[in-house]
């Protein structure tokens, strides 16, 4: 074979491969889907959502003490992270040329690439050790600070794509930053914080590792925020591991509602976004 | 009417006042992570002081008689996330391409949000299937070894099925979506200019891409990177999968165990100080590993951005007839 007819088939090769690339990555996603779906629906009934866990040997029961505890936990997480990463995102965009910004959004990548269980570990030192006890505050403290570099970024992002001529507008009004910031730019932002906010529940909800020994677990209900508490993750990751199949088959109907979550918050999340980039690409 | 030059003072104090406040929350975030730091650090003093750097040269673990060495810890976790990586790459890399150069445009969209699903499934829904759906094929390619490949260290050892094996596979699946959604980016940002000229001398469309890989080759080391630092410090899907046994072993079918493993297993456990202590080094240089890394790869993504931002922003005829192409 000549020289160009040896190159041609090297490069069709390589786009062969590719491809390739892409089915080898979507063959394991199919799987896990497959059986999350079919395992999950074929234990997944109104029990589980409605009634306590019930003890080995005895069929049935559910998981609404960890569905509250989670539900619990998820908003403690969003009271902190909320307020600090919209406000840091805020002023990232404001304010984002200088060094101090630049510091402040590496910082936030470096953050939100820290191993979910070394947060745990300082939440535990943070809000378990001095108190001497498990509890939901210490777990939701543990989410929220993996959610606010989430918010943060993407608040930030989103602020940008609002065009400049809102912010000079409201400048040449006579608005001071603050009023402009947050009685122009900030609503019209609005949809894509919500986004930011979605991407980073989705992120948290499914988090295991740093509540193993923040909120620990429960076998009973409970709402307080200074008890031990609940939650799917761990509930999911302890039948799991258990050797019974009755709580086997808890831990796949948890892990569908657990996918289902996620995947609602992301397809919520893109749809937005896509939206609101259309929105202001005009 | 009189024209004034600098904003009144009450305006000009509002936008202190604004810059000051904001400014604080973003300081909180730099707080946070110096705050961890110096947190772990000082809670894991106890076992610096005693074992100081003989900590991670020994093998033995043995909370009950007050013996702590982390070097299987380490191993594991080097060893899991290198092997992860060794298969992941070649994956990612192809995947990036794929989608930024080769795919149809309809198709583009929805292949790239199935890929970065990947990423979405929460780690313990990973752990789940790997216990009940990948492990026991990874014992059944085991068990068909033949006995002559056996004798390979690489291959020695029982068909459990959890193993090292089974968690560098579950983690290459799962840091694929991290490094093949940036390094797709690092591609799409770099100029059509590049691609134009390689078919100009008349490339293949393959020398095309290599001259657009070569362009972005910091930044998809940048990716890369990024993976590898999910990989160190991934937790509830390998703890599941890997047999959690403190060995050095090079084996792929030995059970062993990683240092996030180690903690999530028994951080609850650890009655007295110096254990806790140990867990806490442990969780200690898994954050100062995972950030160094972190780090430097936002470094290098970061580096590639500006050089590309900075070269289509100056020639404007050319950047006007790539982006037109």
């Amino acid at each position: 074979m000549n020289r160009s007819g040896r190159r041609r088939l090297l490069s069709n090769l390589v786009v062969f491969l590719c491809a390739a690339a892409v089915v080898v990555a979507l063959v394991p996603l199919a799987f896990i889907f497959f059986y999350v779906i079919k395992q999950g629906f074929a234990s997944l009934n109104w029990a589980f959502f409605t009634q306590m866990p019930k003890p080995v040997g005895e069929s049935g029961g559910g998981m609404a003490n960890a569905i509250v505890g989670t539900l619990m936990l998820i908003g403690i997480a969003s009271l902190l992270a909320i307020p600090v990463g919209m406000l840091c995102g805020i002023h990232l965009a404001e304010y984002g040329a200088g060094k101090f910004a630049f510091f402040v959004r590496f910082t936030a990548d470096v953050l939100n690439g820290v191993p979910s269980i070394v947060i745990g570990i300082f939440a535990y030192g943070l809000a378990v050790l001095p108190f001497k006890r498990f509890s939901a505050l210490a777990g939701g403290m543990a989410l929220g600070f993996m959610m606010i570099p989430i918010i943060a970024r993407t608040t930030e992002e989103l602020l940008k794509l609002v065009p400049s001529s809102l912010r000079e507008g409201a400048l040449a009004l006579g608005a001071s930053r603050a009023k402009a910031s947050f009685s122009v730019i900030v609503p019209a932002a609005l949809p894509g914080i919500m986004t930011g906010i979605l991407v980073a529940l989705a992120r948290i909800a499914g988090e295991t590792a740093p509540l193993l020994f923040t909120s620990f677990n429960n076998r009973f209900f409970t709402t307080r925020v200074d008890q031990p508490i609940a939650s799917l993750t761990v509930q999911v990751y302890t039948y799991a591991i258990s050797p019974y199949d009755d709580w086997h088959r808890q831990a796949w109907a948890g892990a569908l509602v657990l996918v289902g979550v996620v995947f609602i918050f992301s397809v919520l999340a893109r749809i937005v976004t896509k939206r609101l980039e259309r929105m202001h690409r005009i | 009417m009189a024209i004034r030059k600098t904003p009144s003072p009450r305006r000009s104090a509002d936008d202190r006042g604004f810059r000051l406040g904001t400014g604080f929350f973003a300081l909180l975030v730099v707080l946070l992570v110096a705050g961890i730091g110096f947190e772990l650090f000082r809670t894991s003093e106890l076992t610096i002081a005693k074992f100081g750097f003989n900590f991670w040269r020994t093998k033995t673990w043995d909370p009950v008689s007050g013996e702590f060495g982390a070097l299987p810890f380490i191993w594991g976790t080097l060893y899991s996330s290198v092997l992860a990586m060794l298969i992941s790459t070649p994956i990612a890399i192809g995947i990036a391409i794929f989608l930024s150069e080769l795919s149809p445009g309809r198709l583009r969209t929805p292949l790239t949000f199935l890929t970065e699903l990947l990423a979405a499934i929460p780690s313990i829904v990973y752990g789940l299937w790997g216990i009940f759906v990948l492990v026991p094929v990874v014992r059944h390619l085991e068990v068909l070894t033949p006995p002559w490949l056996k004798k390979v260290p690489l291959f020695s050892g029982p068909p459990l099925g959890v193993g090292m094996l089974s968690a560098a596979l579950i983690l290459a699946i799962m840091v694929i979506p991290f490094s093949s959604s940036v390094a797709r980016e690092v591609l799409r940002a770099v100029p059509a200019t590049q691609r134009e000229a390689a078919y100009a001398l008349g490339a293949t469309r393959w020398e095309a891409i290599r001259a657009a890989l070569s362009y972005g080759r910091t930044g998809i080391m940048g990716a890369v990177m990024l993976g590898f630092g999910r990989a160190l410090g991934e937790t509830m899907a390998v703890t599941m999968v890997i047999g959690n046994n403190p060995q050095v072993s090079a084996s792929l079918f030995a059970p062993q165990h990683t240092m996030s493993a180690v903690i999530a297993n028994e951080f609850t456990e650890a009655a007295d100080d110096l254990y806790l202590s140990a867990l806490i080094e442990i969780g200690l240089v898994l954050f100062v590993l995972t950030v160094v890394i972190n780090g430097i790869s936002r470094f290098l993504i970061w580096r590639t951005g500006r050089v590309v931002v900075a070269e289509e922003h100056v020639p404007e005829p050319l950047a006007a007839s790539g982006a037109s192409a």
